[in-house]
């Protein structure tokens, strides 16, 4: 039998592409994961302010979704991440990592325990291949489940009473619950932001309908639809990471040892040694008290910002990079994801410098910034943790 | 809260100008109190809640000029400060058509040229016009106004400064600088522009808050007024403070007071009390009395001098400079709550200028006339007005689905007319009514609805801003922003570094330099001087 199959060069339509074509007026869109996803579709500004402010739509579909069931499904997850997630109940969701017999970080995502045995896993990198293989030996059954499942993520202070208004009770669930709210259905309180939010988890054909629903409910309430820009934004704020920015995904690059620990991107804490072997736990033994460089949070002084800056020690040594910077318009000041070389990312006081490179209107200039560490996020409203959450 | 009799400094009003020299204060470890005559603070920074459900900032409704430095010197976000951009804005014809402005580049282009192919080139070099008046003046918005008749080291600096830059432009731009500063919106727009509505849209920022008409040299400066704010990097965006513009004051006093300040409310001042030409204390209206070796005033100059010291205590000389001061009253607001979003007929499907500012004057001749209603004492017959509806993106100020809508009117006199008298007292209640009435005609030109929409209004007229606020005449500026009163020459020549005759009696409100808005820089400017004084050097201003 002859098949033939159109592969579809460039980028193809995500399950609510309809929706957000509607909704564009400024035509910015980009490739992620080969869908057409909107960079803004309106102004990243309003789209930011609506997330922070009111409410945001954003189409998450093109995360990569693995469901890995059976009885030995605890035990082989288990086996591949580094943290213990043993501990994470049916109906919890848990961010983690894991990493390749180097201890360098694969990849990170979030894994919901949708049931004792049943468990989805949902990241930025293709992994089915890796998973495959962590399953080996294992009583536990891998599927991909990107392409059937759909995802859409409603952030910002009026989400709550924007699920409210579309008759979705989800008022009893803590900050990483999941539930199933309908039948096909699940809803988790989770997201990239920071901020209030969930993130509504339903069959790719049941999406366009989901986002009518939303829609309508939040018509009295500010909802908008955002892209990736404004979100961006938001989760530098919330000091998360990205996937091929602020850490490379070991799997995927050419050269060597651009691979970090889970120690050197600040995330000890979700490597759990005590709960038996996993991928990775011999060499991050090794590595746990020697980071060859550490992920830092930074204020930058002044107003602009500057991704791709390198940081100096004194103004004179080399030692590091911004891998994510923004001017935060709510933390208000100019904030920086960095990756800055042992032992200078650990001296106090610091004194750590980043060259900013600025082109005003056909001039050139450099100068020296100074660096300053920031503890915690930039940006934490007490309105991301409260349970019941609150309307606005 | 303890109180104690004696303080390292008094500041007399809680607005947000106050409130900023306070916070400073008391970070560089002066013990302050702060004295408000209110039972809030915020001064014309407030935010109120007058009908359940609904809250106005009843007086300033939008923010741009608070400088991003103070901001951040004073954490302000930490206690919970959201300044949220709103972008483009809109004219609508009484023919039902619209001029809409946009922050997008290519969507204002198209837009201007629907009304004049010319005009929508022109505006580049409009724009450019205005930007260069920006960059020069931001850097002295931070710094004091130098005395050129001084020969003090830091007088010859801030001098030698002005002079830098002022070189640095070049014969033709210092030429333009000088005009720019000094001529009327109307002829500037008419030097750009050929269409009326485009002009007419241009032109409201030249008047705002004064009494001047479209025409009126100086009023192209009040415009620059307007545009050299910035929000988040975007010079000349405004925005809505999350929770309304007391918001603002609201988290300047939580840094005061997390920094030991107290504030007391309820608490106006009778007297600034002085001995030997120094000033001691102040007295309260309820007769208490604090004591204090530098006491800021954040009233008016008028205020301050003519109201609250014995005349006897100031050079007759200064007593008339201040009298001289010109701060007219020019302007009424009705905040409104409405039960839903009001139609906009002419708007299409989504606008999104619609979470602008919205006019309704067709023409800058339209504004002149409206200016010479004022002169006589009038309420305009078409006056302009600045409305906007910010519940469209802060879910805080009305209940959902329900809308707030602040509308602030040009011109409204402090002295109305009644009869052979002009006066103050002439707002009575059939005079707010009849102002309301005019006001609510003008809206119906964009939104025809709009008094079915009506669940309460607040109207407020110059005679009763002056009565609740403290502002002179309620001039919103602390005092009118032209060249003759700007720069070195404010509040009075020779005492523009907000200390006065009166030794340790300091200004830090919108009178002194740079003068009106929700800027803050009179406040952090006057804290500076106080510190220097002390021979302290100030921290902050990061920049």
């Amino acid at each position: 039998m002859s098949v033939m199959t159109d592969p579809k060069v460039g980028l193809i339509p995500g399950p609510v592409h309809d929706r957000l074509a509607a909704l564009s007026r400024s035509q910015a869109w980009y490739g992620w994961a080969g869908y057409v996803a909107p960079s803004h579709l309106d102004s990243m500004e309003f789209e930011y302010f609506a997330l922070r402010n009111q409410a945001s739509l954003f189409d998450v579909s093109p995360m990569h979704k693995y469901r890995i069931t059976g009885p030995g499904a605890l035990a082989m997850l288990n086996r591949m991440v580094t943290r213990d997630v043993a501990k994470l109940r049916a109906g919890r969701v848990g961010y983690t990592l894991w990493c390749d017999e180097e201890g360098m970080v694969i990849d990170d995502g979030t894994l919901f325990r949708l049931g004792e045995d049943d468990w989805r896993l949902c990241c930025q990198e293709p992994m089915l291949d890796w998973l495959m293989e962590a399953a080996w030996g294992f009583d536990a059954k891998v599927t991909d489940e990107s392409h059937d499942i759909a995802g859409l993520s409603l952030q910002g202070p009026c989400a709550f009473a924007i699920l409210e208004a579309a008759g979705l009770d989800v008022g009893h669930l803590k900050p990483f619950d999941l539930a199933e709210i309908e039948p096909g259905l699940t809803v988790s309180r989770t997201g990239f932001t920071g901020d209030l939010g969930y993130e509504l988890w339903t069959a790719w054909d049941a999406a366009p309908a989901l986002w009518d629903r939303l829609w309508e409910a939040g018509r009295h309430h500010g909802l908008r639809a955002i892209g990736y820009d404004a979100l961006n934004l938001a989760r530098i704020e919330a000091g998360f990471l990205t996937a091929g920015v602020d850490f490379q995904p070991v799997l995927s690059v050419e050269r060597l040892h651009r691979g970090l620990t889970p120690f050197e991107l600040n995330l000890g804490h979700m490597v759990h040694f005590d709960k038996g072997h996993f991928n990775g736990r011999r060499a991050l033994i090794r590595a746990r008290n020697t980071p060859r460089s550490l992920l830092m949070r930074l204020d930058v002084e002044g107003f602009k910002p500057a991704p791709g800056a390198l940081i100096y020690h004194r103004k004179k040594r080399e030692i590091g990079h911004l891998s994510s910077g923004i001017w935060s318009p709510t933390a208000k000041c100019n904030i920086a994801l960095a990756h800055v070389r042992m032992p200078y990312a650990a001296q106090r006081p610091a004194n750590l410098w980043a060259e900013i490179y600025t082109l005003e209107e056909g001039r050139w200039a450099t100068r020296m910034v100074r660096l300053t560490p920031v503890k915690g996020p930039f940006f934490a409203p007490p309105r991301a943790k409260a349970t019941p959450p609150a309307r606005l | 809260m303890s109180l104690n009799a004696t303080y390292d400094v008094i500041v007399a009003g809680a607005g947000h100008n106050g409130l900023t020299a306070a916070a400073y204060l008391a970070r560089a470890g002066r013990k302050v109190l702060v004295v408000e005559k209110n039972d809030w603070i915020g001064g014309a920074a407030v935010s109120r809640s007058l009908h359940p459900g609904w809250t106005y900032s009843n007086c300033s409704y939008v923010c741009s000029l608070l400088r991003r430095e103070i901001v951040r010197d004073l954490d302000l976000p930490k206690y919970g400060l959201q300044v949220i951009p709103y972008e483009g804005g809109a004219t609508f014809t009484r023919d039902g058509d619209y001029f809409a402005y946009y922050s997008d580049h290519h969507a204002l282009h198209r837009e201007m040229a629907r009304h004049s192919r010319r005009d929508a080139d022109a505006y580049q070099r409009y724009a450019q016009a205005v930007m260069r008046q920006c960059r020069f003046i931001r850097p002295f918005l931070l710094r004091d106004a130098p005395d050129p008749a001084s020969l003090r080291p830091r007088d010859l600096g801030e001098m030698a400064y002005l002079v830098k830059k002022a070189h640095g432009l070049g014969p033709r731009e210092l030429g333009e600088t000088l005009r720019f500063w000094t001529m009327s919106i109307g002829d500037f727009l008419d030097e750009h522009f050929e269409n009326d509505l485009i002009k007419a849209h241009l032109a409201g920022s030249g008047i705002i808050g004064t009494g001047l008409g479209v025409y009126s040299p100086g009023t192209a400066y009040v415009l620059l007024h307007h545009y050299m704010g910035d929000i988040d990097g975007g010079i000349g965006a405004w925005g809505f403070a999350r929770g309304g513009m007391g918001a603002i004051s609201a988290a300047i006093g939580a840094d005061f007071e997390a920094h030991g300040g107290t504030i007391l409310k309820g608490a106006g001042v009778e007297k600034f009390l002085t001995k030997d030409g120094r000033v001691t204390g102040v007295a309260l209206e309820d007769g208490k009395v604090f004591k204090a070796p530098v006491v800021a005033s954040n009233m008016d100059v008028k205020r301050t001098f003519l109201t609250h010291v014995d005349a006897g205590d100031l050079p007759p000389e200064f007593t008339r400079a201040v009298e001289r001061f010109k701060i007219r009253g020019s302007s009424a607001k009705l905040n409104i709550a409405l039960d839903r979003m009001p139609s906009f007929p002419a708007a299409p499907a989504h606008a999104s200028f619609l979470r602008g500012d919205l006019h309704v004057s067709q023409s800058l001749s339209e504004l002149e006339r409206a200016y010479d209603d004022w002169k006589a004492g009038r309420v305009s017959a078409k006056p302009y007005i600045d409305m906007l509806i910010p519940s469209q993106i802060d879910p805080t100020m009305a209940p959902t689905g329900a809308h707030m809508m602040t509308v602030f009117v040009q011109y409204a006199p402090y002295d109305l007319a009644q009869g052979s008298t002009r006066s103050g007292v002439n707002w009575d209640d059939a005079a707010r009514r009849q102002l309301a009435d005019c006001v609510l005609d003008q809206m119906s030109v964009a939104c025809p609805d709009i008094r079915e929409r009506i669940v309460h209004m607040e109207v407020r007229c110059p005679a009763e801003i002056e009565r609740e606020v403290g502002l002179t005449e309620g001039n919103i500026f602390q005092g009118e922003l032209t060249f003759d009163q700007l720069f070195f020459n404010r509040p009075v020549p020779g005492w523009s570094q907000y200390d006065s005759p009166i030794k340790g009696l300091y200004l830090c409100g919108s009178s002194a330099h740079p003068g009106g808005g929700v800027m803050g820089a009179p406040g952090a400017n006057a804290a500076r001087a106080i510190l220097r004084a002390d021979g302290v050097r100030m921290k902050g201003y990061a920049a």
